[in-house]
């Protein structure tokens, strides 16, 4: 049989949603199996893609054709965090200063320390600017790096693993700087790992898992305030 | 009936978002915008949260889902990522256990020194 499978699959409508969502489910399925936080869903997913992709021989850009119709629903999707956002508004109240001025530190840190970096190890602006946005939420940080000249898809994947890393290494961080309070916990975890570093969070307990939560929107919009000073040093 | 309201409810704020942001010279994402808009209008009440609450909070637990093709790009990109591997793989690790380091100290020592003030006052 003598079927161009890139042809065929650049025609196809319901490729891209169809393999995206059952990678996913594969990935989900491994992370059931085994609680490893390098098993994370959406890393699995990307990957099963990708090995399948290379293994049919279907072109990026034929699986994008079909696929694009997910990433349609990323702005309405990054509207209805301002839900979550707003339930837990009330817990923003009792600290409010204290939790504040923490993610906003935070976000200066992730942001300062790219850059010192970034010119350590001479960057292009370009990769630069790719980088600075991945300590945040991936709906607002895909938006940001796109705005601001960064490499969309290189974001994505630091912003993964950032998590993931978030995720396996937010116990010993805590114990090591002495990070004891439920709240302080939540809003280091959520500011530096987004939510794949929150899932951590929550295991650990509701306070820290609802903080984590919170932290992750508002340190979100912290660095859209932030970054395009931030930009401009490079 | 009742989805379709809410996803339309939504679906305008996205729009209203693009418009802002067309509107004013930022580069900040229409996500954005739309995001501000939703959270305003449940504080104000101007948006109830019963008119988008389900379908809204379906979308968040579906967003990892619409990452997956952006994910899937940097095996366009791997020629750009391989010539920065190493500067990546410093900076990733580094600074994300130096902001969970900073923001829980700096949490926790607001914390600490606001309940001292309350317990003096007290």
């Amino acid at each position: 049989m003598d079927i161009n499978m890139n042809e065929m699959i650049k025609d196809c409508l319901f490729f891209g949603m169809v393999i995206s969502i059952f990678a996913y489910g594969f990935g989900k399925k491994l992370k059931d199996k085994w609680k490893l936080p390098i098993f994370n869903p959406l890393l699995i997913a990307i990957l099963t893609v990708i090995a399948v992709l290379l293994a049919l021989g279907i072109e990026y850009e034929s699986y994008y054709a079909s696929a694009k119709y997910l990433s349609y629903f990323l702005t309405p999707a990054t509207v209805c965090l301002a839900i979550p956002l707003y339930q837990k508004l009330s817990l923003l109240k009792k600290n409010i200063k204290a939790i504040l001025l923490g993610i906003f530190s935070g976000a200066m840190t992730s942001m300062g320390s790219v850059f010192l970096l970034s010119y350590l190890f001479q960057l292009s602006h370009e990769q630069y600017v790719t980088l600075l946005p991945k300590s945040i939420t991936t709906a607002i940080a895909m938006g940001v790096s796109e705005e601001m000249g960064g490499i969309v898809t290189i974001t994505v994947a630091v912003i993964l693993v950032t998590g993931i890393l978030g995720n396996m290494t937010a116990e010993i961080t805590c114990k090591v700087f002495k990070i004891t309070d439920p709240v302080a916990k939540g809003v280091a975890i959520g500011c530096a790992s987004h939510s794949i570093g929150t899932t951590k969070a929550m295991e650990m307990g509701e306070v820290e898992g609802a903080m984590g939560s919170l932290a992750i929107v508002v340190a979100g919009l912290c660095t859209v305030v932030f970054i395009s000073i931030f930009a401009q040093f490079m | 009936m009742k989805y379709i309201k809410q996803f339309s409810i939504i679906l305008f704020l996205s729009f209203l978002g693009e418009c802002l942001k067309w509107c004013i010279p930022l580069p900040i994402p229409a996500s954005i915008y739309g995001l501000l808009l939703m959270l305003f209008g449940l504080i104000f009440k101007w948006i109830p949260l019963h008119s988008v609450e389900e379908t809204g909070m379906f979308f968040v637990e579906v967003m990892p889902y619409m990452f997956i093709p952006a994910g899937v790009g940097i095996m366009n990109s791997w020629l750009e990522l391989k010539g920065m591997l190493l500067p990546v793989i410093v900076i990733t690790v580094g600074t994300t256990i130096l902001v969970m380091a900073v923001t829980g100290k700096v949490t926790q020592y607001l914390m600490k020194k606001e309940e001292k003030k309350e317990g003096k006052v007290l």
